[in-house]
């Protein structure tokens, strides 16, 4: 235990010396030639008291005014335009023929009043349900067999597990799509020598299970690690006294290892959510290759799609102004009603 | 006291951050435009053909007083985003490659400048019906067209040969063809309706002389469910209810695996198909021929276009002049059209450049075809004129959306009910903007 403690130590001594221990001489000067330079010495303590007053504030300033800069400014714009829109004269060709003008709440009836973005709503909250709970269980059960005792390749499985979070959404879209095409499939191929059936799964109920597949596979090692670091740095005694009780390995994962994590267990609950909210790579990705999706399969496709094909950055903005809300008060919901069970389970 | 001071010091915080956001849209908001028009002049292009920047050093080399600079940008509807984005912010570049599709909403959005006087001149140099589209119907030119897609028809000659298929002139015959195939090997189809690129339906609609977008007096008069469209629509929707084609959309693995398998053996496309063809469909090099498109109307052939761009000037460019006389060389220059076809492989909307030159000698994939340019040129005097108007991106992604439907039921009364939600959409969207729209 004294090694570490020593090399340490060693190592801030290898430092330059003279800023923590001043040479008697440098002091002796700056003492000296303080009197002539300050006025007098009550004004030198309110300069004193105001420079550490205002200290804090002005650390605080990068941090406020890139906030201001690249976050409240956009959400500022963003709610401005939702309550604008462009009203054209005529034909609307030709100079000054648009113009911005004050909407109202009309964008956001009409966001509200659509029935793509229910429709839209309804289908993330369709995929939602078959992704949060399989991916946070996967997570789980693969986080708590790695910190199971007698695993072997620990390091090795980790890594396997957490690497198709390191391939990027877009391309992984497209693998699973190329797998999913019939013509093109390895796995169609097989099922066509077998003789089996082939299902269509760019289509109807199976294309949520081949969405939620993409993101189970690519979102189940984040979750894990995230876990199974909780795992590792519970305290090694809970378990010696568990062991000691007679609890078996099972019990010990289900009695103790996951009470202990809830916290994370709810923190990956909360990305995941967050995150199924925010769908648009994968079903973008995929689109092109099936009649079975439409240009607004996500609510996020909608907003991408009024503003950026539809040109239309006021509706935009206010579908983008309800969805921000949506989530706000989701996951918002979520943390309070955790909390309340956290608390209750103290108080128990 | 300390309070006084706490607001003083909020105070000053707020006018640095304030300052420091003027200062920001001050940077922001001059645009390098402000050179003397007397020295040379510089000019910034977004275009998306490729190697666009090897035809504008041409025009470089011999224009020392007017530098064109290109900026390679990608196709499709994000760019049209972007120019209107630009030129809200009046930081547009002087020149924008456009679709032709596009230039209404673009105009719409007054991006486009009125180069009438500048390039009127080049009017002959084009066939009425693309140099119509590229004046919305006014006395004002808001382009000068660059490349056109006539649309032709692609098959497989060996495999027409071996089931005994005739090619076929009218659309009653492709129907007839299409069924002949089915019974003889149900396991290939004559070719596929997409639902996800709504050029192609656009086209075929063209062809049977559908008009979109109309003007009456000033408002706009949406015909996407007119006559000719339904007609359309019904035909292909009873052939994908037949599964006398395939309803697959066109792009993906799949489809390129059915072209290069034979398992589609032909192709209702457009002049530039030798090029998709040679990376979906390597291995039937040299296995397939064009014809023109089958017609409603044998007596008075036409056909329609599916892709072709312009070249426009900004509103926001402070040369017009120079901008517009780049883009007349660029597109009616025997040198440059040449540069064009061999650099950028694009097929031009000159008339007299769509023989000669590069295209004398049909593409590598074609050497079986040797007058596959002749052909082209031949059709693609028979283009009928096209409509579009302000909001046709809503148009498009309305067609993905409910043709896919359609194309996925297999239901030729579904493709009826998606040119009619199509119609709607198109009609709300102009209205929800404040067009005014014609019943």
């Amino acid at each position: 235990m004294t090694q570490p403690t020593t090399g340490v130590h060693r190592s801030y001594g290898a430092e330059p010396a003279p800023y923590d221990h001043p040479s008697p001489t440098t002091a002796h000067e700056g003492a000296r030639s303080a009197p002539p330079n300050s006025p007098s010495p009550a004004a030198t303590s309110t300069a004193g008291v105001k420079r550490a007053r205002s200290a804090p504030y002005l650390f605080l300033l990068p941090a406020a005014v890139l906030f201001a800069l690249f976050f409240a400014l956009p959400i500022g714009y963003a709610i401005w335009l939702s309550f604008h829109k462009i009203e054209v004269k005529g034909l609307g060709l030709g100079k000054g023929a648009r113009s911005e003008v004050w909407a109202g709440l009309e964008n956001y009836t009409a966001a509200l009043g659509d029935s793509e973005l229910g429709a839209s709503a309804l289908r993330i909250a369709g995929y939602g349900m078959i992704v949060v709970p399989v991916m946070l269980g996967l997570a789980l059960l693969f986080a708590l067999l790695l910190d199971s005792e007698r695993v072997r390749a620990r390091s090795f499985s980790r890594l396997a597990i957490f690497l198709p979070y390191a391939v990027p959404g877009v391309i992984a879209a497209l693998m699973w799509g190329f797998l999913y095409l019939p013509d093109v499939s390895p796995f169609f191929y097989l099922l066509d020598a077998f003789g089996l059936p082939q299902p269509d799964l760019m289509d109807g109920g199976p294309l949520y299970l081949a969405m939620s597949n993409i993101a189970v596979w690519g979102g189940t090692g984040f979750n894990m690690i995230v876990i199974y670091t909780s795992l590792r740095s519970l305290p090694a005694e809970v378990f010696e006294a568990a062991r000691l009780d007679g609890c078996s390995q099972l019990q010990i994962a289900l009695r103790i290892k996951i009470p202990m994590v809830a916290p994370s267990l709810v923190l990956t609950f909360f990305f995941s959510v967050i995150a199924t909210l925010q769908v648009f790579n994968e079903p973008t990705t995929l689109r092109p290759l099936t009649n079975g999706i439409p240009t607004t399969w996500s609510p996020l496709m909608k907003v991408y799609n009024d503003a950026f094909t539809g040109g239309n950055i006021h509706a935009a903005s206010a579908t983008a102004v309800v969805l921000a809300l949506a989530t706000f008060l989701l996951s918002f919901g979520l943390l309070k009603a955790s909390n309340r069970r956290t608390k209750q389970g103290a108080t128990r | 006291m300390p309070i006084v001071s706490r607001h003083r010091r909020a105070v000053s915080v707020a006018t640095a951050v304030a300052l420091g956001a003027a200062t920001l849209t001050a940077c922001g908001s001059s645009d390098g435009g402000d050179q003397a028009e007397s020295g040379p002049v510089s000019l910034t292009y977004w275009a998306w053909a490729p190697n666009m920047d090897k035809v504008a050093a041409l025009w470089n080399q011999k224009n020392p007083d007017i530098k064109v600079t290109v900026q390679k940008q990608a196709s499709g509807d994000d760019l049209v985003t972007k120019i209107i984005t630009a030129s809200k912010a009046h930081q547009a570049p002087d020149l924008v490659q456009a679709e032709f599709q596009a230039l209404p909403t673009l105009v719409s959005n007054d991006a486009l400048a009125d180069i009438s006087e500048e390039v009127g001149g080049a009017k002959d140099k084009f066939t009425p019906g693309l140099w119509q589209q590229t004046t919305l119907g006014s006395d004002a030119v808001y382009a000068v067209p660059q490349d056109s897609g006539p649309m032709m028809f692609y098959y497989r000659t060996d495999l027409f040969q071996q089931y005994g298929l005739k090619v076929p002139t009218t659309w009653d015959e492709f129907a007839a063809t299409a069924k002949a195939l089915k019974a003889k090997a149900p396991g290939k189809s004559l070719t596929t309706f997409s639902s996800n690129d709504a050029g192609l339906f656009a086209g075929l609609a063209q062809q049977a002389g559908a008009r979109w977008w109309t003007t009456e007096g000033q408002k706009w008069k949406v015909g996407v469910d007119d006559a000719a469209t339904r007609k359309v629509a019904d035909f292909w929707g009873g052939l994908v209810q037949e599964g006398a084609v395939d309803n697959q959309p066109m792009y993906t693995p799949a489809w390129n695996k059915a072209l290069n398998t034979g398992q589609q053996i032909g192709w209702v496309s457009a002049v530039w198909a030798p090029g998709t063809l040679t990376t979906a469909a390597p291995d039937t090099k040299g296995k397939w021929a064009v014809a023109p498109l089958p017609q409603w109307d044998a007596a008075k052939p036409a056909t329609g276009s599916w892709g072709g761009s312009t070249t426009a000037v900004t509103t926001d460019s402070k040369h017009k002049a120079a901008a517009a006389k780049f883009a007349t060389w660029l597109n009616t220059d025997p040198e440059a059209l040449a540069a064009l076809v061999k650099e950028s492989g694009i097929y031009p909307a000159a008339t007299a450049a769509q023989t000669g030159g590069a295209l004398a000698k049909a593409p590598d994939f074609f050497a079986n075809q040797p007058d596959f340019y002749a052909r082209a040129a031949a059709i693609a005097k028979t283009t009928a004129p096209a409509a579009w108007g302000p909001n046709v991106n809503v148009a498009y992604t309305s067609f993905k959306d409910e043709f896919g439907k359609a194309a996925k039921v297999k239901s030729k009364g579904g493709f009826a009910d998606a040119l009619t939600a199509m119609q709607a959409a198109t009609v709300a969207d102009l209205k929800k903007q404040g067009f005014e729209v014609a019943p």
